[in-house]
């Protein structure tokens, strides 16, 4: 007997070849696009000693860089930019949330503790 | 109050039956999953950072520890690992084709970039074991703990031992017998228990095994620089010791005679990288990851299996593998922030 108490919205995932294709191409740009960013990175990071001057700003665009690819892979690999607003929101508003929190605690707690061994030793 | 009503049907009340987000149960909860694993590595990216920013000038950075590839030796920083990480990207490529045929049920498709993306992850995998090893090996001149109790990691190119010509003989040498094998290994071992002695870098003597007394013939090394990752009398973190200097300092302190002066490689209780963290880090956060790869391509060969069998042909959708997908997209996801602040930073 067939359910009628369940709906597949497995079966709504269907494309056709044209949006396919249109999909692989937005695919290939994404592509080009990581590998590009990761060879900048690995250029970036042979070429610029971490003692230099600029090397906080490099730093911080390592990180800028990082977010901006992990956002392509989300959104367009994983197809999170594809899905309803509100499944976007329950994935990555309590993610952030958790996150930035851990990483505010530990910069502070990790202070604190310098402060303490720096006045034991 | 019938003018205040609006009437709503049971798709906008989430009245059960519909999803508000119009996904399946089993999506959902694939994203759920990656959520929660996703906060487990960065909680151990976090505690990475939180230890990293303790030790400051100590920690070893990322191009000094990985800078060799297969075939090629050392003077390479983050080559292999950048080639790692395309690795990973190709197979995430792959493996979105596979999801995008899925959708227009071209089994054929699916299968094909099931299969190439099963294979970049077995050859990920593999640099994996290659990089351990190669971790756990340790370069050729380790880390050396100099007079003042300081300790420097070393750089540059080390001469190669042609051969060992036994003086005095032991127990299984004879006197003016020439031991040409394993050599390295040998050398490594009596620099650990202090069996090395002489005045000058490339005219050691080692004490074997045996007991027996044989001369090093070894060329010259070039380019070695000691660079300070523990404190010592003199001696400060973050210095760089170059030139003819470093050469004598870190013979004096390879044949002064006292053993564990020098350390190879990486265990957990000790490595020549930097401070005892950094390989314990080292091999839980890219173990981890590791792991989650091998798991994946594990998932990646039973949803293939499903594919060729035309099980979920008959389904009417490829929704396997599109969960599968959104796991495998998200170990590459990890290992994008891992290569950042692993290696990168």
């Amino acid at each position: 007997m067939e359910r009628d108490d369940l709906i597949e919205y497995s079966l709504d995932a269907h494309h056709n070849e044209e949006k396919g294709k249109s999909i692989r191409k937005k695919i290939y740009f994404v592509t080009v696009l990581l590998t590009v960013i990761t060879v900048v990175e690995v250029l970036l990071g042979a070429i610029i000693k971490q003692n230099s001057a600029i090397w906080p700003l490099i730093k911080w665009s390592f990180v800028a860089m990082t977010l901006l690819k992990a956002g392509y892979i989300v959104m367009v690999f994983m197809h999170l930019g594809d899905e309803r607003p509100w499944l976007r929101y329950v994935i990555l508003v309590p993610y952030f949330m958790f996150i930035l929190y851990l990483i505010f605690i530990a910069l502070w707690e990790a202070t604190a503790i310098r402060d303490v061994l720096d006045k034991l030793f | 109050m019938a003018a205040h009503t609006v009437e709503m049907d049971s798709k906008t009340l989430w009245g059960g039956k519909v999803s508000p987000f119009t996904t399946s149960y089993g999506k959902l909860m694939m994203w759920f999953f990656l959520v929660s694993d996703a906060l487990t590595f960065g909680g151990l990216l976090i505690a990475y950072g939180f230890t990293r920013h303790d030790a400051l000038e100590a920690w070893p950075i990322g191009e000094e520890t990985f800078n060799s590839l297969p075939f090629l030796g050392h003077g390479y920083p983050l080559l292999y690992v950048a080639l790692m990480t395309f690795i990973l990207i190709i197979s995430s490529v792959t493996m979105v084709l596979a999801v995008e045929a899925g959708h227009r049920m071209d089994r054929k498709g699916v299968t094909k970039w099931m299969i190439a993306t099963i294979i970049g992850g077995f050859f990920f995998v593999g640099s994996q074991a290659w990089e351990w090893y190669h971790f756990i090996h340790g370069s050729e001149f380790g880390k050396i703990e100099l007079a003042d109790g300081s300790q420097a990691i070393v750089k540059g190119h080390f001469g190669a031992i042609q051969n060992f010509k036994v003086v005095k003989a032991g127990s299984h040498h004879k006197k003016d017998e020439v031991i040409t094998e394993d050599l390295m290994h040998l050398f490594q071992h009596a620099g650990k228990d202090g069996h090395l002695s002489g005045n000058t870098p490339n005219q050691g003597m080692i004490t074997l095994h045996d007991g027996s007394v044989a001369k090093i013939n070894k060329s010259a090394d070039h380019d070695l620089m000691l660079i300070v990752k523990k404190d010592g009398k003199t001696n400060k973190v973050g210095q760089k010791i170059e030139g003819a200097k470093a050469v004598s300092m870190y013979y004096s302190a390879l044949y002064s005679g006292t053993p564990n002066r020098v350390i190879y490689g990486a265990n957990l209780e000790q490595n020549e990288y930097g401070p005892q963290q950094y390989a314990q880090f080292f091999f839980f956060i890219t173990g981890f990851h590791g792991f989650h790869v091998f798991s994946g391509v594990v998932i990646n060969i039973l949803i293939c299996l499903g594919v060729l069998s035309g099980k979920y042909h008959q389904r009417g959708h490829y929704e396997m593998v599109e969960k599968t997908g959104l796991y495998w997209h998200f170990v590459d996801l990890v290992w994008v922030f891992v290569f950042t602040f692993f290696y990168l930073i």
